[in-house]
């Protein structure tokens, strides 16, 4: 899950984290009112999207740039209005851009230095591990392909926790002043904490910066949780902006199915994460194009299956479906009854490929064929990948040449 | 012979008046698997569809039954705790089906675990079977069939698809293990290589990896210089796109790292047999040991 900038730093203010003062704004209103308060001689506005590439990203009103400094809050204000309710395209986020709802009104803090630094989860230990490095600002990938002496790493007992001694060695590997080492340290500490308390997978800081007059702050953070834990998390669960994913998998999670929508025009249902990928690298390997990783999961009911039908078609793109069932927990006869239900309620115009094995395979097979649903049965998985490619293609050239009927 | 279960196991199932626990204890007594032991706390001295006495504790479970291996099918918020109770109990082997656990409890629980002689499989994966002999998990029996080929990988259905390739083709399996989808795990791919390459049952091995981690590759560099059976593998996750969780906790493509493509280059140079698709696993492997031969 994803959170909004404004909303990090919520988070970090939450846990004493030193960072820059500032609001999010939902309005031109708030955001002059904010600046105000703020007092600063220069107040940065910032575009609130999940997708990076901002400061480089122009709205499709023209105005270029979702990140601005300004000085007056009248100029604020100014410089809002022309972000808020407008759409912005950024590298990341593709031609049809996001909305920005809301910018976020904070001083700008007067950069000495810029540092990496981050907590994250490393499972190869099994346990956290602290990554940073004097090289802040910039992609940390290219720091570690370019000079990996300058990223730095401290391990922490998973038990134990950050100890204050890996604080202070942090501090000095990261050239803080002696003057400076206490602060740095309360910073990191704090950021660690944070990490834990939240179960995060990672907290990235990028840049910690060190401002002209000596202090530590986290200008920008960005969290990854871990979804396992958000049951026990509900103040982050909450910070969940849905208008920022894809609706179809939106509705998908609604549902207990795990979707990712992609661009070809083969649909998949499938259980298993493991072979829901391996159907969609088959469809590829035979030259089709998957439009969606579905897993089902091991113990859907006839009702999720039903529900994943109609997700699958909603996607304009589909040519065929290819459902791809191994049953172990899950049974066969229930994902038929639930391609049953869709038919009855949706109308299937799409080649529809099933192959069936594992627990009440028969059964399955059985329901399917007295509901006398025009399918395409598949034997094996490289069968069912064939089929549902031909299916598609066939649709296509269909659909290109009308006249050829 | 076959590595970790056999016939002298000795199951407990945590969680079994759990309707999943219910389920899956039956299904694998069925199998023949010896369910001596079940654990609900608040619910000892039950007994379970009349055969299987029930218990509040791991600890009185293995005092009373000598239980030597636990299925864990305890819901996600305990299930941590859970295998904690079956390794402090002593129990030999703990396989935790569950899955959703928080990283960070199964962070404590490894943490934990250093320097006790328990094993943890999973969580979140299908289990282990030992054909014929011992089922512990929710896959289906019968697809699989007594033999010398190891299988591991870390999903369910994808070993279940690899396992009836080689049974319809006649190859029988020595023991399957889904080590599971989870960040942090227990036995890994390198640990479960190990203990195929010193059976002496096992003549063969299937290994399917996914993209996320760098599991594969360990085991490959291990492979290359210790392993001397034939080896086939497939690699899942070749069209994922980077950045996207695919169902699994694990399988993620994130800063370059994890990828399918890197994977199948450090088994390929390990000497390793690649199937180019989900559905020539078996194939692949009998290519290998019909080369040999």
């Amino acid at each position: 899950m994803n959170i909004h900038e404004y909303q990090a730093k919520e988070l970090l203010q939450k846990f004493d984290v030193a960072t820059t003062h500032g609001k999010v704004a939902a309005t031109v209103d708030e955001a002059e009112q904010i600046a105000r308060e703020l007092g600063a001689v220069d107040v940065v506005v910032k575009a609130q999207i999940h997708a990076g590439g901002r400061g480089k990203g122009t709205f499709k009103n023209g105005f270029k740039g979702g990140v601005h400094v300004r000085k007056t809050p009248e100029e604020v204000r100014e410089v809002a209005s022309k972000m808020l309710g407008q759409i912005l395209v950024t590298h990341q986020t593709g031609s049809a851009g996001r909305m920005v709802n809301k910018v976020l009104v904070a001083e700008s803090a007067e950069i000495a230095r810029e540092i990496y630094f981050a907590v994250l989860l490393d499972r190869a230990t099994a346990a956290p591990l602290i990554v940073a490095s004097t090289e802040g600002g910039v992609e940390i990938e290219t720091v570690a392909a370019k000079s990996p002496e300058k990223i730095i790493r401290e391990a922490v007992d998973p038990l134990a926790g950050l100890q204050p001694f890996q604080t202070r060695k942090l501090a000095k590997q990261l050239a803080f002043e002696s003057s400076q080492l206490k602060s740095a340290s309360k910073l990191f500490e704090r950021l660690y904490h944070t990490f834990i308390a939240f179960d995060c997978s990672m907290v990235e800081v990028n840049p910690l910066v060190v401002t002209m007059k000596g202090e530590a702050l986290a200008l920008d953070a960005k969290f990854n949780f871990d979804d396992n834990a958000l049951y026990r998390h509900p103040e982050i669960a909450a910070l969940r902006d849905i208008a920022e994913e894809d609706p179809r998998e939106v509705e998908a999670s609604k549902r207990g199915l795990s979707y990712i929508g992609l661009d070809g025009n083969i649909a998949c249902l499938v259980n298993g994460a493991g072979l829901a990928m391996a159907t969609m690298d088959i469809i590829k390997f035979y030259g089709g194009e998957p439009a969606n990783f579905l897993d089902v999961g091991g113990g859907a009911t006839e009702e999720q299956v039903t529900d994943a039908f109609k997700i699958l078609i909603a996607d304009k793109k589909v040519k065929a479906i290819l459902v791809n069932i191994f049953g172990g927990i899950m049974k066969c006869d229930v994902i038929a009854q639930g391609i049953i239900n869709a038919a009855k309620t949706v109308k299937l115009s799409e080649p529809l490929v099933v192959r069936l094995e594992g627990t009440n395979v028969e059964r399955g097979k059985q329901l399917l064929k007295e509901s006398g649903l025009a399918l395409i049965a598949a034997d094996d998985l490289a069968d069912a990948a064939q089929k549902a490619v031909a299916a598609a293609a066939t649709v296509n050239s269909k659909s290109q040449s009308p006249s050829s009927k | 012979m076959s590595i970790l279960v056999d016939k002298n196991t000795r199951l407990v199932v945590q969680g079994i008046t759990g309707s999943a626990g219910a389920f899956h204890t039956r299904q694998c007594m069925e199998y023949g698997t010896n369910v001596v032991a079940g654990v609900t706390p608040g619910k000892g001295g039950q007994m379970f569809d009349g055969k299987v006495p029930v218990f509040d504790t791991v600890w009185e479970a293995r005092q009373k039954t000598s239980c030597n291996a636990s299925m864990v099918f305890v819901p996600a918020p305990a299930a941590a705790d859970s295998i904690l109770e079956a390794v402090d109990a002593g129990v030999d082997l703990v396989v935790c089906i569950t899955e959703g656990i928080p990283a960070m409890d199964m962070m404590r629980v490894k943490a934990l675990m250093r320097g006790k002689k328990s094993r943890l499989i999973g969580p979140n994966c299908p289990g282990i079977i030992t054909p014929g002999a011992c089922k512990i998990g929710i896959m289906p029996g019968y697809i699989h069939k007594p033999g010398g080929i190891g299988v591991i990988s870390r999903s369910g259905t994808l070993t279940y698809e690899a396992v009836w390739q080689l049974t319809s083709r006649g190859y029988g399996q020595s023991t399957c293990i889904g080590i599971g989808g989870d960040p942090i795990h227990g036995l890994s791919h390198l640990d479960v290589v190990k203990l195929f390459n010193e059976d002496p049952a096992t003549n063969a091995m299937v290994l399917i990896g996914e993209i996320g981690g760098s599991a594969e590759e360990e085991a490959a560099a291990w492979i290359k210089a210790n392993y001397k059976k034939p080896v086939a593998a497939f690699v899942a996750g070749m069209t994922a796109p980077p950045g996207r969780r695919m169902g699994h906790a694990g399988a993620i493509v994130s800063g370059g790292k994890g990828t399918a493509a890197g994977k199948i280059e450090a088994l390929r140079g390990a000497g390793i047999a690649i199937a180019e698709t989900p559905a020539t696993i078996a194939n692949t492997l009998i290519a290998q040991l019909e080369a040999r031969s």
